[in-house]
């Protein structure tokens, strides 16, 4: 049998992302390479909390953060999770078309969710002074959140560069893990916003 | 396609093969190459720092060169040579440990090679562009973020490069030891090595990233202006101290556990008996690396973390010296009643446990928090840590070199040159390092230029530094052995020293796809286990087939050289932001190879069940 012929059976099988050696390498890869993320997010949100009062006395978190575009934000990128799945749940009944529609609507909202971003940012910089180099609070706030955001970016690219080489010759048994890993590390940056959400934003004006 | 037919085509061939390969056996080699090279890099160095020591009030070197050089000496040895050459090891032998055909991600596998690779040339490039890095391989804040030239950037940068090689490392063995294990092979089947690459990788995956940020955030201090370790704007240098021994005291473990491996490996065979305790073994090291994370402060006694954080620290740090012990006690009861030979590999690990014994008996005397502000910063530390990493980690690559050197290349080194590089190497390492436990205690510290007359440090300094022209030629005889086994002697069969596990169940070196038919495994050893039913080899898992293998691929190599150029755009994008190009020329040649890896399928190829059949190993 050639490779054609085992990559592309006629019966696709429940679970196409580890059909194959491959695929099942890949998905457990992916799974160690989050553990790592874990502890790369994990030493940027230490390193904030440790800098997260010393503002040289520029401005500090509560009189920086307004939660109501933050909060939109938040419920944007959560919506793009659950619309991965969507994507997910087509891809198991191998409905190629219907995948590559929610995937669409994912990479929308996570292009939404990065142009928020860049607004908060541009406020901050220009209606506070609060930049990356003002004080130690703004060195990690930045790096924190902005890993954060080169992560949605990366995976935006990632999943519309699949969307894309894809989008003649439809779902196989090569390129199913690779839709499914991204969509894994779509949710992986989903969560850790939710942790961003709370310790650098709720926390900064309450805390 | 084939490797073999490749190797036949002459020096611009061979050249190429190595540069696309995926084969783990040849990755194997490379790690070995470029860790040797930078092992007698560090070498160099070293000498050169013994002898700026060998008399009081010395001038050999200028006291800034000799910064460059002891910096210089403990990065390349931790990241550039001990690091690789277990690489190495892990490459050579795990998949066939194992009775596997490759590693998971044969792809990933060249990648991690090659940022490792021009990770380290860019750290040496340091020397001829204005200077090498001064702050210590520790590299502490603010002396570090402070320091002038570009020393500092390219440790940054170079670090960052060859660590993501090494995560990628980790993350590959992992997969391929969960994932790619012969059929019968439990986890409680595998062979220790593989074991302890096992815990290795995992100590590599939650280590590195912690490494990964401390570097991000001293190359933003040191070349975009942020102010993480500026104490003036709100900044904290201990966060520095933190993340590095965060990633620092894993590491050490990481460099040690896989030569762990190796002894339990070598003690067996050459005892003619069954690893004794295996599951205690297993046991030991799993919680080693558990352990591993939890004794970080040990190195931050005298930071000032208070006496509540102290203590802490010196109990988890003494704990590990439990499990540690139980290994010790397990491999001399593995040579206890066996029929020992007492082998080139097998002098090198009856050599170690002594000197890693006394290495950890210092380690506990350093846990000891309140005992430490007398020893911290002198050369007692000096001494134990050479007592650790070179009795344990570079006794044991030597050991594992003399096993398995018939498995990765085909021959025996010599015996006798084996032992005559051993001798020399073992009384010159005590001679260099046993008295400087006392220049410790007499209060001489680490990282000194100069001692002066009159302070009773010299002669304890002469000893240490004859005792290290002792190891420099144990390590030129082991080179001449190298030399002399390529040359002189004949080949090896496939399996020289009457082994246990897998890998000596195939010919010396294995043919490119390791095994015909996958190994069916019937319990731990699985080849003694065979061999003492009377048995010649491993029962197949499977009739003969087809075999599927990767393709190789040049583009782990444009990967990591377009790194290497984006590395030296950031180092020099300080001084003028015209050099910001070579960030985007570099990054372009990164992401552009990303992109033609994801957008070009790569489906490997087959070897035909025919061609096996008529090549029978030969291909
Ligand atoms: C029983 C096991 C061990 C204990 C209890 C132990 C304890 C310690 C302590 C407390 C220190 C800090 C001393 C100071 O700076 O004042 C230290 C330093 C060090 N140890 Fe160990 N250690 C052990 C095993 C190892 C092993 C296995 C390795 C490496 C293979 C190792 C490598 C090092 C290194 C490199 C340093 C010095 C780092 C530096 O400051 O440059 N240790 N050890
Ligand atoms: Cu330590």
């Amino acid at each position: 049998m050639s490779n054609e012929d085992i990559l592309n059976p006629k019966q696709m099988p429940r679970e196409p992302e580890k059909a194959t050696l491959e695929g099942k390498n890949k998905f457990i890869g992916f799974w160690f390479f989050l553990g790592g993320e874990t502890v790369l997010f994990a030493s940027l949100f230490g390193t904030f909390l440790a800098l997260r009062n010393s503002t040289a006395g520029g401005p500090g978190t509560e009189e920086l953060f307004g939660l109501e575009l933050v909060f939109i934000m938040t419920m944007l990128l959560l919506t793009s999770s659950l619309t991965s799945v969507y994507a997910m749940y087509h891809m198991k009944n191998n409905d190629f078309g219907k995948m590559q529609v929610w995937l669409g609507v994912t990479v929308a909202l996570g292009l939404a969710f990065l142009g928020g971003e860049l607004y908060e940012f541009n406020h901050y910089i220009h209606e506070y002074e609060f930049t990356f180099r003002s004080s130690a609070l703004g060195s990690s706030f930045y790096t924190l959140v902005g890993f954060h955001g080169g992560h949605v970016l990366f995976g935006l690219l990632w999943i519309v560069t699949l969307m894309v080489r894809n989008a003649k010759r439809g779902l196989n048994l090569y390129n199913a893990p690779k839709f499914y890993i991204a969509s894994l590390y779509w949710h992986f940056i989903d969560v850790v916003w939710v942790f961003i959400f709370t310790v650098v934003y709720l926390m900064g004006k309450v805390g | 396609m084939s490797t073999a037919v490749a190797q036949k085509k002459g020096f611009g061939a061979f050249i190429w093969d190595y540069l696309t390969t995926v084969d783990h056996k040849k990755i194997a080699h490379l790690y070995l190459v470029s860790g040797g090279l930078f092992f007698l890099m560090g070498g160099l160095e070293a000498m050169i720092i013994r002898i700026q020591l060998m008399k009081p009030d010395n001038e050999f070197i200028s006291a800034g060169l000799y910064n460059e050089m002891i910096t210089m000496h403990g990065t390349t040895m931790i990241f550039l040579a001990a690091m690789p050459l277990l690489f190495a090891l892990m490459n050579a032998v795990v998949p066939l440990q194992i009775g596997a055909r490759d590693v998971a991600f044969p792809f990933l596998n060249s990648l991690g090679f090659w940022l490792f690779f021009f990770g380290g040339v860019i750290l040496n490039f340091s020397w001829f562009m204005g200077g090498a890095p001064d702050a210590g391989w520790t590299a502490y804040a603010p002396l570090s973020t402070t320091s002038p030239g570009h020393g500092v950037d390219f440790y940054v940068i170079g670090l960052q490069i060859s660590g993501a090689g090494t995560l990628i490392g980790g993350i590959n063995f992992l997969v391929t030891i969960v994932n790619m294990r012969a059929p019968g092979m439990s986890y409680m089947r595998m062979p220790l090595f593989t074991w302890t690459i096992f815990v290795t990788s995992t100590l590599i995956l939650f280590a590195f990233p912690a490494l990964t940020v401390g570097l991000f955030l001293m190359m933003f201090d040191r070349m975009f202006g942020s102010v993480f370790f500026d104490v003036a704007a709100g900044g904290n240098v201990i966060i520095w101290e933190h993340l590095f021994w965060i990633f620092g005291h894993p590491e050490v473990y990481i460099l040690i556990l896989p030569v762990f491996g190796v002894f339990s490996e070598v003690f067996a065979t050459f005892s003619k008996k069954r690893l004794f305790g295996y599951s205690a073994m297993v046991f030991a090291t799993v919680l080693i690396g558990f352990l591993g994370f939890m004794v970080w402060a040990h190195h931050m006694f005298t930071t000032g973390m208070g006496p509540v954080a102290n203590s802490i620290f010196a109990v988890t740090t003494m704990a590990i010296a439990v499990p540690t012990g139980i290994k010790i006690f397990n491999w001399l009861f593995t040579m206890w009643g066996g029929s020992i030979k007492m082998t080139s590999a097998m002098l090198w690990s009856v050599a170690f446990i002594p000197t890693f014994t006394i290495g950890g008996m210092t380690g506990v005397m350093l846990a000891v928090a309140a005992a430490d502000y007398q020893y911290h910063d002198t050369y007692f530390v000096v001494a134990h840590f050479h007592y650790v990493i070179v009795g344990g980690v570079v006794f044991g690559i030597f050991a594992a070199l003399h096993y398995w050197w018939p498995k990765m290349f085909g021959k025996v080194l010599n015996e006798k040159l084996g032992k005559w590089a051993f001798w020399p190497f073992f009384i010159g390492f005590h001679l260099t390092f046993f008295i400087q436990h006392f220049l410790g205690l007499m209060g001489m510290p680490r990282r000194y230029w100069k001692f002066l007359e009159g302070q009773g440090l010299a002669t304890g300094n002469l000893i240490s530094t004859i005792g290290a022209f002792f190891m420099a030629l144990g390590v030129i005889i082991f080179l001449w052995n190298v030399i002399y086994t390529a040359v002189k002697e004949p080949k090896a069969s496939a399996d020289p020293f009457d082994g246990r596990t897998l890998e000596w169940s195939i010919a010396s070196p294995p043919p490119f796809y390791n095994f015909k038919q996958t190994p069916l495994v019937r319990g731990l050893d699985a080849l003694w286990i065979e061999k003492s039913e009377g048995k010649k080899g491993m029962t197949p898992a499977e009739p003969l087939g087809d075999i599927h293998m990767p393709n190789g691929s040049i583009l782990p190599f444009v990967m990591s050289f377009g790194l290497f150029i984006a590395g030296f755009g950031f180092i020099y994008q300080v001084d003028n932001p015209v050099w910001l190009s070579l960030v985007f020329i570099g990054m372009g040649i990164l992401l552009g190879a990303m992109f033609v890896r994801s957008v070009k399928d790569d489906l490997g190829y087959h070897i035909h069940k025919e061609d096996l059949e008529k090549g029978d190993g030969q291909l």
